[in-house]
């Protein structure tokens, strides 16, 4: 059974329920049961209408919930009636869980978990190991999203950047447990452009697809992190790069550009150069001056500093970043790379060293340990 | 969504201000630190936040390698260790500020005269998975 596609059927089903009168809370409830069901039953019996056995079981399962409620009587009255489905079209339905779910109101990271159980349909024990925390812990995040909301009304339109934050979270943090975090942002990022028609989701899109697309050659083997220039180009998924170019160019043409289309020309560019060598640096130097100017982003100025040292020479890349606060995330790293480039290889592996102190990840740390061994044990000459 | 860990040190940290060892508290005293630890805990885990707390003994052994075939030596405990780690707290918090906030109402928790202790909790941080867009080019 493919539970991608069984999942994909999650926010249509939850809409539905809403729609009829459940309340959020209880409606994402009953549609977690049906999924659980649908994996138990469906392999033996699968049903010619997935989703109309999906709405049957959820809404079968919030009725037995209310009734045993203490609400009971008010609800039975909404249960009589038992609207049929409005003239509202499931596309809405989905949209309207997606801002739901990605609502101001939250924190990051309840946002992040209630679009995981409530749009994405996985389990809470597999979202708690996605994240490393227990399970119990997970299941209170995602009840305590749900109060926070449970008042929200669904019917006005949200702002789609907080959406687009949510989704580029889950693309890029996470540990990797039983669910592949990445792919499932694509598949929930794919969805939405699929319910929107919006430039920035076109980027973040082809974004995904971009860094995706270099996955299997950014780590060895051996867990460590294999550097863009020295990766393996002819690894990497040219599909995936063919996809999202096409997507990239479709929303550029539309003039209305936005700090994913920027980040995932940057990655097209990348994506583009047959070898390191050959990569388009001006261009990117260009693009990042445009994202400098959709964006406040510091880190932003950080990686321009590293465009700016390929295009126009080390020297030009420390000016660059002689004008950035120093105790930005990095920074020590970008410069530690930047005066190696230059010829100054003691400067470079104090800084790799120091870089290394303060790397937010372990890998990053190992990384950046090696390459201050690599030049302290360097033959001399 | 950053992980830190509180740790709790028998020795090692700064003096705390209600700095009476708990061997010299009532018994009510310390019912009442219990209850506070367990109680922190467990609102923790209703905001979602908790993700593991572990107390330690205060005696343990050195123990080390000691070449092919041979058995592990082991050493200890040595008295004089200065830095001696009680137990810890593992939260999962979306700032910095939320776990300093933590931490400093941990720090609240009841000790001699019922008076918060205000002792020195160390906050770390975990290091993190790395981050799928990373790209920095310099040596990343």
């Amino acid at each position: 059974m493919d539970e991608a596609l069984l999942r994909s059927l999650t926010p249509g089903v939850l809409g539905i329920l809403v729609r009829r009168g459940a309340d959020f809370a209880a409606a994402e409830d009953a549609v977690q049961d049906a999924l659980v069901e649908a994996v138990r039953v469906w392999p033996a019996d699968p049903p010619r209408d997935p989703k109309g056995w999906l709405v049957t079981v959820a809404w079968r399962r919030f009725l037995d919930a209310t009734r045993a409620d203490a609400a009971r009587r008010r609800r039975e009255d909404l249960v009589d009636e038992e609207p049929e489905p409005g003239p509202v079209s499931s596309v809405d339905d989905t949209l309207r869980l997606y801002f739901l779910c990605a609502h101001p109101s939250l924190t990051p990271s309840s946002a992040v978990a209630l679009t995981l159980r409530a749009v994405g349909g996985l389990t809470t024990r597999q979202i708690a190991r996605a994240y490393l925390v227990p399970e119990a812990t997970m299941a209170q995040r995602i009840s305590r999203a749900k109060r926070t909301v449970s008042g929200v009304r669904l019917d006005r339109p949200g702002d789609v950047a907080t959406v687009l934050r949510v989704l580029y979270l889950v693309f890029n943090e996470g540990y990797s447990g039983d669910v592949d975090l990445a792919a499932e942002a694509i598949r929930l990022t794919r969805q939405l452009a699929a319910v929107i028609d919006h430039p920035e989701v076109a980027g973040l899109l082809a974004l995904m697809l971009l860094h995706h697309a270099r996955r299997a050659t950014r780590t060895a083997p051996d867990g460590s992190l294999v550097p863009l220039a020295e990766q393996d180009r002819g690894r990497w998924d040219t599909g995936a790069i063919a996809e999202g170019v096409g997507i990239l160019q479709t929303a550029l043409a539309r003039d209305r550009l936005g700090e994913f289309q920027a980040q995932a020309a940057i990655a097209a560019l990348h994506a583009d150069a047959p070898t390191a060598g050959e990569t388009d640096w001006v261009q990117i130097v260009e693009w990042y001056d445009e994202l400098a100017r959709l964006t406040d982003n510091p880190v932003v100025r950080l990686n321009r500093a590293v465009a700016v040292g390929e295009a126009d020479g080390p020297r030009a890349g420390l000016a660059a970043l002689a004008e950035l606060d120093d105790s930005l995330p990095r920074h020590t790293a970008v410069a530690a790379y930047l005066h190696e480039r230059d010829g100054d290889l003691a400067t470079a592996a104090r800084l790799y060293a120091e870089a290394a102190r303060k790397a937010p990840s372990l890998t990053e740390r190992d990384h950046l340990t090696r390459q201050a061994a690599r030049l302290n044990t360097r033959p001399s000459r | 969504m950053a992980k830190y860990l509180l740790l709790k040190h028998y020795r090692g940290a700064p003096a705390a201000v209600n700095d009476v060892p708990m061997d010299q508290w009532t018994p009510e005293e310390i019912s009442a630190h219990v209850q506070y630890m367990n109680d922190f805990a467990a609102r923790l885990e209703k905001t979602g936040e908790f993700v593991d707390g572990q107390a330690l003994a205060p005696e343990g052994a050195w123990v080390r390698y000691d070449g092919e075939g041979r058995p592990p030596v082991t050493d200890g405990p040595f008295a004089e260790t200065k830095d001696l780690i009680a137990g810890w707290m593992v939260i999962d918090v979306d700032t910095y500020e939320r776990a300093v906030e933590l931490a400093g109402e941990l720090s609240a928790a009841p000790g001699k005269g019922g008076k918060p202790i205000h002792e020195w909790l160390e906050v770390r941080p975990f290091l993190t998975a790395a981050p799928t867009v990373a790209d920095c080019h310099a040596g990343g």
